[in-house]
């Protein structure tokens, strides 16, 4: 494997031409502790399933994360655990009228409310990062 | 086969990351001494702002400086040579620093005695906008050989920062770098940013961001 780290170095094209950094390395790590903490918290024998709630804004590029999650988790309660991904949307609310509307990653640059022009906007959602629920056994 | 239960966790994967980053922030409120995280692609010249800041500050504020990277100390040597205070963290592979790292390096300095500590993060546009690294202010930089189309393709990073440094302006003359529409598109992603153009090569603009650094220090320390 390449050495992880100097990500912006090390990037494939994904499916969608986007990078695919190492960044996801970390995140997984501390995806399995709080998923073994909770897993031992309800005596699971073991992890079926793990529900993340991600952000659209976030790069995590989710068959990285189950590769590493594949890796990190051999011998543990969560081997073979398969990793249900859900992407909120990219909200923002209109600085201006407060509609809220949907927005695009790669056009964040370039909002305007649909309703009345303006371009500031406030983030709604976009950026969660969190673990929604487990299935086990 | 057992039953499969449902289990309810609605935690935080980066909640150890952000406790962390938060005791970071109080324990140097605490010391009076700003701490400021500075981003960038590779090569768009954290290094040379550093020393540009170094002889800026010169007199009036104490500064100290805590490098990281990859795996080499080239930077914070060039750094030292110049009499201020740095630390090297390794990132030991890691493509940014977390809040844990941070500790590392201001474990390794007296932060009481410094009014700024300026964390170089890992030259990366991605990873180190997602981790808090416990800094009370983001500032990147974008030079101008890189495009004035970044915005759209890291709008975390440029959501995250307080001030955008458009460094390398004595490249504008030779490329089709449009200030106007960078300008643009980074106040349309984050309308509270400052944004300062400069060269750490001719020296243009570098008061400003010394302007910059000096207020909000002391608003830094006002505020306690």
């Amino acid at each position: 494997m390449a050495r992880a780290g100097a990500c912006d170095q090390i990037v494939n094209k994904g499916d969608e031409g986007k990078d695919i950094s190492m960044h996801e390395l970390p995140i997984t790590e501390s995806i399995l502790k709080i998923v073994l903490k909770h897993a031992k918290m309800n005596s699971a024998r073991k992890v079926m399933a793990i529900h993340l709630q991600v952000g659209k804004l976030s790069d995590l590029e989710d068959d990285w994360i189950q590769r590493y999650f594949d890796y990190l988790s051999k011998g543990t309660l969560a081997e073979g655990a398969m990793l249900k991904i859900e992407r909120t949307p990219i909200m923002v609310q209109c600085n201006a009228c407060s509609t809220s509307y949907k927005a695009e990653m790669a056009r964040m640059g370039d909002l305007v409310c649909p309703a009345c022009g303006e371009k500031d906007g406030t983030l709604l959602s976009g950026r969660e990062y969190y673990i929604k629920e487990m299935e086990v056994q | 086969m057992g039953d499969i239960r449902l289990i309810e966790v609605k935690e935080e994967i980066l909640a150890d990351n952000i406790k962390v980053a938060a005791g970071v922030r109080e324990r140097l409120q605490k010391a009076k001494t700003m701490l400021l995280n500075l981003m960038s692609s590779p090569g768009s010249g954290k290094t040379s702002l550093i020393l540009r800041t170094v002889e800026g500050l010169k007199g009036s504020l104490r500064l100290g400086v805590i490098e990281a990277d990859i795996d080499s100390t080239v930077d914070a040597e060039k750094v030292a040579a110049r009499g201020i205070p740095a630390i090297q963290l390794r990132t030991g592979g890691f493509c940014h620093l977390d809040a844990t790292m941070v500790t590392q390096g201001i474990d390794a300095m007296a932060v009481n005695e410094f009014d700024l500590v300026i964390i170089e993060n890992v030259g990366n546009l991605v990873c180190p906008a997602e981790f808090d690294t416990g800094a009370h202010k983001n500032v990147m930089i974008l030079s101008v050989p890189e495009g004035d189309d970044k915005p759209f393709k890291y709008p975390l990073m440029f959501s995250i920062c307080d001030l955008l440094l458009v460094n390398k302006i004595d490249y504008l003359s030779l490329s089709d770098f449009d200030m106007a529409a960078l300008r643009g598109r980074v106040l349309a992603l984050n309308p509270r940013i400052t944004i300062l153009e400069v060269s750490c090569k001719t020296g243009a603009g570098i008061e400003g961001w010394i302007d910059w650094l000096k207020a909000e220090v002391a608003a830094f320390k006002g505020l306690k």
